[in-house]
């Protein structure tokens, strides 16, 4: 009886998560201090303009962190981002532009296209298609997802190079450029794009299903499978979702920078990677969380961002983030010693 | 016999953990020469003495002496130095090196960073020479039988200067020729000095190969005695002793000879070959049993009998080779555990942190893993009814937590076999597995979970459990099948249980199968 009492009270007021936000919310905090940090230092730092730059710049970054958040949870890694972007951005052009890069890159009649839907999706075509040769090969096949995402990472950046014939597919109409370069009010379209999903990407991992499922499996895969449920397809579909925001993010980078490149992304995923890690989710799955992840992603811009604004040189904000990488981590584990 | 001039002697030895008392006043002794047989139940704290000796853990109390002179294990190097090796039931070796490199590793001859091939042949060869080893030092490891790999482990250890060997259920994995080397190679080492500590379920080769005979029960000594003033059955009621009065009794049995309830769930010729050790290995041999609505069926066995690997099979978590499921009648084709879940099969896994639960998530998510698509409505989980359901099974198991958002990994090990059991029992399931279900659970909280069976029994759940604790078999179960080196090997009602039929069935080896109506006058 005794225990019943115990336990009653408790159970519903106990209804916010805090041990699933512990580790996230250390990674807010670091971005708390750093801002108020820059704000004093440089004033410029605080103005909305300067804001706005700050989650523009991040805006690609944070949509591939979204669906990277998903793979890390689940225990796994994508490596092949960066490349599956830049493939991605070169398959949108070339559509939009009409015939195809490897025909008549960068030449072709703005006339001649496809339009503007069907450029976005074949872009995310594109993605998805990666993602599913991944997945497959990582829950199916049981090659560790770092070997195979790593060979996506030289695969994707080889098609790329195939399929553009080396050339840049450049100078879109406003209609294109609008998704990466647009404003709508002051606020920057890719922030809103950007925004949107991670508000999406939160309440699946939150309150779904197969949000459940995707920490279940990350947490404890045998446990998963023991309690019924599909682990393999689980694990397919995460790297589905990165392929999907590699897609996306290809199409908007080429829309941005009004040009698709083949070498567009080189070096992302580790960025992406780190965003994600930072913002508390761990390597080793079951742990973390969209909200960190955001937060991560926007600590690594405000650091560039007011580095930038106090005439750092970029080879030592490379130093700087490296380091900040290894002390969340460390932070993290910290953490969890004393919890245990 | 003066134990002073044992070269090990164990006085008094106690190591708790928490929650349990694995060892209390343990004394064991072993001399120079001489093979000692060290038996008891699974959990009578034969590993824990084990890894006492091979430095794994340090004593609460007691004292240890070697050689006279009292000294304390620091580490395994340190165990190893003073000559002290362990042979692991899981072999410990490096696949990809050859026999000559797992013997010396870390201690190659030659200056430092050069490994002299020659002298790393010739040093090995010395001691497979003399021991009589049919190995070829540059063989790689992973080409060699289960046995072979077990002469490198010995070979490895003499190259320490073995002074006190140690060998955990050496033979389970050997054919009886194999077994037949392993003797020979044994009395070689004692012939040289070597003192052995025999660890085995197989009493008949304990009686044939150790001088004497040391027993463990539930902690404590039970027993010391030269094989040659002891029979089987001796040792068997040592090994068990009489402590039935302790456990939770049902009152209400299904009475299985007058029954007429219908047969829930039937398993016919289950077979399954091939460990991760051994591709040959027979794991199942052609089980078959029958499962009635409200019973409690027993599955009793020692370590490696097969228990878990057939529960396992019939939930679809490993493969089989063959056999068939029948459940309420018709054959159920379970291939993956989502099968057996669908058909209204539960497993409470042997490994619960490992197996059952999500340790780093909360109560409630782990609580509702496998319920999931009755909370979901499009895809989304409904968490108010969620959280109805999970705060009504943690009072109806008085699951004590301080909520359900508390992660599962903070709650005692009783309280976490509650929540998996709730998670099954949230499914409505017609058949519930229980692979040692009170494994690592304080009393208290065992009573709780006897209590819960028998409800369930009451109310048509048909429940197979699983036990290494023949006294908590006997007192839950309605009938008992015993399994020994994955045969069945005996079936015994609820009437005919004690402790002594359950040992006897249990130690049954192949051989003796056949004749098994001739030997039961225990």
């Amino acid at each position: 009886m005794t225990a019943k009492q115990a336990a009653k009270p408790s159970t519903f007021t106990s209804s916010f998560d805090w041990h699933a936000y512990a580790s996230q919310l250390g990674a807010l905090g670091v971005l708390i201090v750093i801002c108020v940090i820059f704000a004093l230092i440089e004033p410029a730092f605080l103005s909305s303009r300067n804001l706005f730059n700050v989650l523009r710049q991040v805006s690609i970054y944070g949509l591939l962190a979204l669906g990277m958040t998903f793979v890390i949870l689940t225990g796994g890694i994508d490596l092949s981002v960066g490349s599956l972007l830049a493939l991605s951005g070169l398959v949108a052009a070339a559509v939009y532009k009409g015939g195809t890069g490897l025909l008549s890159a960068g030449t072709a009649g703005q006339a001649e296209g496809f339009g503007l839907p069907a450029a976005i999706g074949a872009a995310i075509a594109v993605g998805l298609i990666g993602g599913l040769l991944q997945g497959t090969a990582v829950s199916r096949l049981k090659v560790p997802p770092f070997i195979v995402t790593l060979g996506g990472l030289t695969a994707f950046r080889g098609a790329a190079l195939l399929f553009s014939g080396g050339q840049p597919i450049s100078t879109f109409t406003d209609e294109y450029k609008f998704w990466g370069q647009g404003m709508i009010g002051p606020v920057p379209v890719p922030v809103i794009i950007f925004l949107s999903f991670a508000v999406l990407a939160f309440i699946v991992l939150r309150y779904t299903r197969y949000g459940r499922r995707v920490y279940a499996v990350g947490g404890n895969p045998e446990a998963a499978r023991l309690s019924g449920l599909n682990v393999q397809n689980i694990t397919l579909s995460v790297y589905v979702i990165t392929g999907f925001f590699a897609g996306l993010s290809g199409f908007l980078l080429s829309s941005r920078l009004n040009s698709a490149e083949q070498v567009a992304g080189v070096g992302y995923e580790l960025t992406v990677i780190a965003g994600v890690v930072i913002g508390g989710t761990s390597l080793f799955g079951g742990e973390g969380g969209i909200f960190g992840t955001v937060i991560g992603i926007l600590l690594i811009g405000v650091l560039s961002n007011g580095l930038t604004l106090m005439n750092v040189s970029p080879y030592y904000q490379q130093i700087l983030v490296g380091l900040i990488i290894v002390f969340a981590v460390y932070l993290d584990q910290l953490i969890k010693r004393r919890r245990r | 016999m003066d134990r002073r001039s044992a070269l090990l002697w164990m006085e008094n030895v106690s190591k708790s953990f928490p929650g349990v008392q694995a060892l209390e006043a343990v004394s064991l002794y072993v001399n120079a020469g001489e093979v000692l047989g060290l038996i008891g139940q699974n959990g009578a704290g034969k590993s824990t003495l084990m890894k006492i000796l091979s430095g794994v853990y340090t004593i609460d109390s007691g004292e240890i002496y070697y050689n006279g002179e009292s000294l304390h294990i620091h580490d395994p190097h340190h165990a190893q130095e003073l000559g002290i090796s362990i042979i692991y039931q899981e072999l410990n070796l490096m696949p990809n090196l050859s026999v000559m490199e797992n013997i010396f590793i870390g201690r190659e001859p030659g200056p430092p960073f050069v490994v002299s091939r020659s002298r790393l042949e010739q040093q090995t060869r010395a001691i497979l020479d003399r021991m009589h080893m049919n190995l070829h030092p540059t063989a790689l490891v992973r080409s060699l039988s289960v046995a072979e790999q077990q002469m490198v482990e010995i070979a490895k250890a003499i190259s320490r200067d073995v002074r006190v060997l140690i060998m955990d259920e050496p033979t389970s994995a050997l054919s009886e020729t194999e077994v037949e080397t392993l003797f020979e190679l044994i009395g070689e080492l004692k012939r040289s000095g070597v003192a052995i500590i025999f660890i085995s379920h197989r009493l008949e080769e304990v009686l044939h190969i150790c001088d004497r005979v040391t027993v463990l029960r539930d902690g404590k000594n039970a027993g010391d005695v030269m094989v040659t003033d002891v029979t089987r059955e001796d040792l068997i009621r040592m090994m068990v002793g009489r402590s039935l009065d302790q456990f939770f009794h049902r009152d209400e049995h299904l009475d299985i000879e007058q029954t007429t309830a219908d047969i829930v769930l039937e398993v016919r010729n289950i077979s399954r070959r091939g460990t991760v050790i051994n591709p040959d290995a027979v794991v199942l041999d052609n089980v078959s049993f029958t499962l009635r609505r409200g019973e409690i069926l027993g599955l009793a066995g020692l370590v490696g009998a097969g228990r878990t690997e057939l529960v396992r099979a019939i939930f679809g978590a490993d493969r089989r080779n063959s056999g068939q499921i029948l459940i309420e009648g018709k054959e159920a084709d379970i291939r993956s555990p989502s099968d057996a879940i669908r058909l209204g099969i539960g497993l409470v896994p042997e490994d619960r942190k490992g197996q059952g639960l999500i340790l780093g998530l909360a109560v409630r998510i782990n609580m509702t893993l496998a319920h999931l698509d009755s909370l979901t409505r499009v895809g989304f989980v409904q968490l108010g009814a969620e959280q109805r359901l999970v705060n009504e099974y943690i009072e109806r198991f008085e699951i004590r937590t301080p909520g359900m958002e508390q992660r599962v990994i903070n709650l005692s090990g009783g309280n976490q076999q509650k929540v998996v059991i709730a998670k099954w029992l949230m499914l409505g399931p017609k058949i519930l597995i229980m692979d040692e279900p009170t494994r690592g659970i304080d009393v208290g909280a065992k009573s709780e979970i006897y209590e819960l069976m028998h409800q369930l029994a009451t109310n048509g759940i048909s429940i197979i459990m699983i036990s290494s604790e023949f006294p908590e078999l006997i007192a839950m179960c309605d009938r008992i099948l015993c399994l020994a080196e994955g045969r069945m090997t005996g079936e015994v009602s609820r009437h005919e249980a004690t402790l002594e039929t359950l040992m006897h069935y249990c130690t049954l080896r192949k051989q003796v199968v056949s004749n098994v109506e001739g030997e039961l006058s225990l």
